[in-house]
């Protein structure tokens, strides 16, 4: 027994097994909700990181936290009792904010009801359902509730004289994915941003419930289209753990290499339109000429542009042959010279940088308090990145030398992103002149028991999560996959207070955050 | 600044020529432009990647007269990516409601074809078509931008249904 007369527990440290495939990750479960607080503060207080929280019916209801640490990836699994009412489960905000807008959806979703919270307005779910819509069993129809009952979306206003209000969205100017931002204003300046998402959600979380293996796969695949790499190693992670199996080094150094194809792609797309929202249309045409190139290799090699379904669980649907290996080598060469081109012209150019500095600051401070993580947190000095702390093999023998800027700026997001598109370009490299001779896909192993695993992997805009409960048989019970710009989008709503209005599609585009990754 | 030139120069025009498959019947109005409304109802984003690629270089499709404009007063087409969110069709139904006579509807990818992945969730609507009427629609996860440039060719000088 311990000092607070629970029976004494192994320390998670111990819990965890190093994996070849990646970082340590363990599943704590909990009984007891002061047990849960008590252990998501000490790994708050022992330098860790929350990336996140969901609910899950499956086998019970269970709240799921998650926290990275340097020593691995951990995941608290809270059991809420049955009870008379809704199930509670304790929130976490008095001590992480940045788990309301997560808690928030679990109440949404689920009808859990997080106590202690304070902010209980409707998030994900928007209000739309009469009944929290994973409450009921797979296939049950959701009752809605009246479009015309719909409650307006309570807003937190500022007044004072001259003090007027900026409603944007859902709907876009521009190729954008939707949701609303409010912001409240004074002549060109924001005094304060609000933003209402949902507007994508897709009930992810319900779809996987039942699903075969294969098809769960590329479910996760399209969690964020831009992202679908990240999504799938991540999941893939996930079922493999829970199946005790390790992908051959052929499909892990294959794996690295796609996720290096989506970042290259991601950051030449994020810095052409980075250039552009700053008035260098050549930026735009530049990037995209070199971003387009690079897609149609992809097409050519691997037969889609965008990377959807390559990776599946037991490995990857890709093989290089000697030809590709070199046409990618000399692609690396030509992409780093332009790059380092492109770099100048934006070092050199003084319009853009007065634009890019000082505009969108996120404090170091602020975002170790957000958690913010990613290129946003790397621009911010924060220093986490999975593929040079402890990712795993390949990343151990080719470890990327990790980005960093204190400035926390646009102009800092764009360095970043300079700094890691050569790493990206130098590791590809290495992985395909050590190409392993090893199989890139096995079948997975049967499961006779229900069991779960955890996956984890550095997606372009920051770590990626997943969950994967597994019924035997190789059916999905439930699972959950959660992309960066869950716990990134606070972060905007606090950078951009103190800027111009013009100046909020720059700072937006410098996070760069998906929204369906978000509202799932 | 001359590295700026330079770069330009070394570059050179880029953008590919493309043949126009026009259907003489149609009537006149969308012959020479078209001005799409994009709407995203709820996609993964993966189409939208590519729908932003045709602005890049080699697609350049505002040189064929074909742009993306952002009120909707000014667009021909309403194109929609995404299965359409339940919270999204009451938005995707105002942007059609204010766009003028003509004016057509496009879907774009398996989602917005019907529901695709997200097919059958208590969220989506399957599809833009138990929404608003469709006029085209393309199949593909994600289609590539030569598939969606074909597809807004199609929008141009074809029979149109009348409609309120
Ligand atoms: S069709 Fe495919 S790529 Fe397009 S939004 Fe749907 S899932 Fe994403």
């Amino acid at each position: 027994m311990d000092s607070d007369g629970n029976p004494k527990r192994t320390p998670p440290a111990l819990c965890l097994i190093p994996r070849e495939d990646g970082i340590p990750r363990a599943i704590i479960p909990h009984d007891i909700p002061e047990r849960y607080v008590k252990d998501a503060r000490t790994l708050m207080s022992s330098g860790g990181r929350f990336l996140g929280l969901w609910a899950s019916g499956e086998p019970e209801p269970r709240i799921m936290a998650a926290f990275l640490l340097r020593e691995g990836l951990f995941v608290l699994g809270l059991h809420l009792p049955p009870s008379k009412g809704s199930r509670t489960f304790p929130s976490l905000t008095s001590f992480l904010p940045a788990a309301g807008r997560f808690e928030r959806t679990v109440r949404d979703l689920y009808g859990f009801l997080p106590e202690g919270l304070e902010d209980v307005r409707s998030w994900i779910g928007q209000g739309l359902w009469a009944l929290p819509p994973l409450s009921l069993p797979p296939g049950a129809p959701v009752p809605e509730t009246l479009r015309t009952d719909l409650p307006e979306y309570p807003f937190v206003r500022v007044s004072g004289p001259g003090v007027h209000e900026i409603p944007v969205g859902p709907v876009h100017a521009g190729i954008i994915e939707p949701g609303h931002f409010r912001f409240q204003v004074v002549g060109e300046k924001v005094l304060r941003l609000e933003e209402q998402l949902g507007y994508t959600h897709k009930g992810v979380d319900g779809l996987f419930r039942g699903r075969e293996i294969a098809s769960a796969a590329r479910l996760a695949a399209r969690i964020s289209g831009d992202s679908t790499v990240a999504c799938s190693i991540a999941f893939a992670q996930a079922v493999e753990q829970a199946l005790d199996f390790t992908p051959a080094a052929g499909a892990r150094f294959l794996r690295a290499l796609l996720l290096e194809r989506e970042r290259i792609a991601n950051h030449l797309g994020d810095l052409g339109a980075l250039g552009n929202d700053a008035g260098l249309g050549f930026g735009l045409s530049q990037f995209g000429r070199l971003k387009e190139d690079l897609l149609r290799r992809n097409r050519k090699h691997f037969g889609v542009r965008y990377l959807f379904d390559l990776v599946a669980p037991g490995g990857v649907r890709a093989n290089l042959d000697d030809k590709t290996v070199l046409d990618l080598l000399e692609e690396i060469r030509f992409l780093t010279s332009e790059v380092t081109d492109l770099q100048k012209i934006y070092d050199d150019h003084g319009g853009l940088q007065d634009r890019f500095q000082n505009t969108g600051v996120l404090l170091p401070e602020v975002a170790q308090r957000l958690g913010a993580g990613g290129v946003v947190g790397r621009a911010s000095a924060q220093a986490w990145d999975l593929r040079t702390d402890h990712g795993g093999d390949p990343y151990r023998r080719f470890p990327p030398a990790l980005a960093l800027a204190h400035e926390g700026d646009v102009w800092a997001r764009v360095r970043i992103r300079f700094l890691e598109l050569q790493e990206s370009l130098a590791l590809s490299r290495a992985l395909l002149e050590h190409l392993p001779e090893h199989s890139i896909a096995e079948p997975l192993p049967a499961n006779s028991e229900p069991s779960e695993g955890l996956g984890i992997v550095e997606g372009f805009r920051g770590e990626v999560l997943a969950w994967v409960r597994l019924a035997p048989q190789g059916v999905i019970s439930a699972a959950h996959v959660q992309d960066p710009s869950a716990i990134l989008w606070p972060a905007l709503e606090v950078v951009v207070p103190g800027n111009l209005v013009a100046d909020f599609p720059l700072i937006n585009k410098s996070f760069n955050l998906s929204y369906s990754g978000n509202d799932l | 600044m001359w590295k700026l030139l330079v770069k330009i120069f070394r570059t050179g025009l880029l953008t590919e020529k493309k043949s126009r498959t026009v259907d003489p019947t149609s009537p006149s109005g969308f012959e020479r432009s078209l001005a799409i409304r994009h709407v995203d109802a709820g996609s993964c984003n993966g189409c939208e990647l590519e729908l932003a690629a045709l602005e890049n270089p080699y697609y350049a499709l505002s040189s064929e007269g074909v742009k993306f404009v952002a009120p909707p007063r000014h667009a021909d087409l309403l194109l929609v990516t995404g299965p359409v969110t339940k919270s999204m069709e009451e938005p995707l139904k105002k942007t059609f409601e204010a766009m003028p006579n003509p004016r057509r509807v496009l879907a774009v990818g398996d989602c917005a074809c019907d529901g695709g992945v997200f097919r059958n969730s208590y969220a989506v609507h399957n599809g833009v078509a138990p929404v608003i009427l469709v006029d085209h629609q393309l199949p593909g996860c994600p289609p590539t931008p030569e598939e969606i440039r074909l597809a807004i060719q199609q929008i141009f000088r074809k029979p149109r249904p009348e409609r309120k």
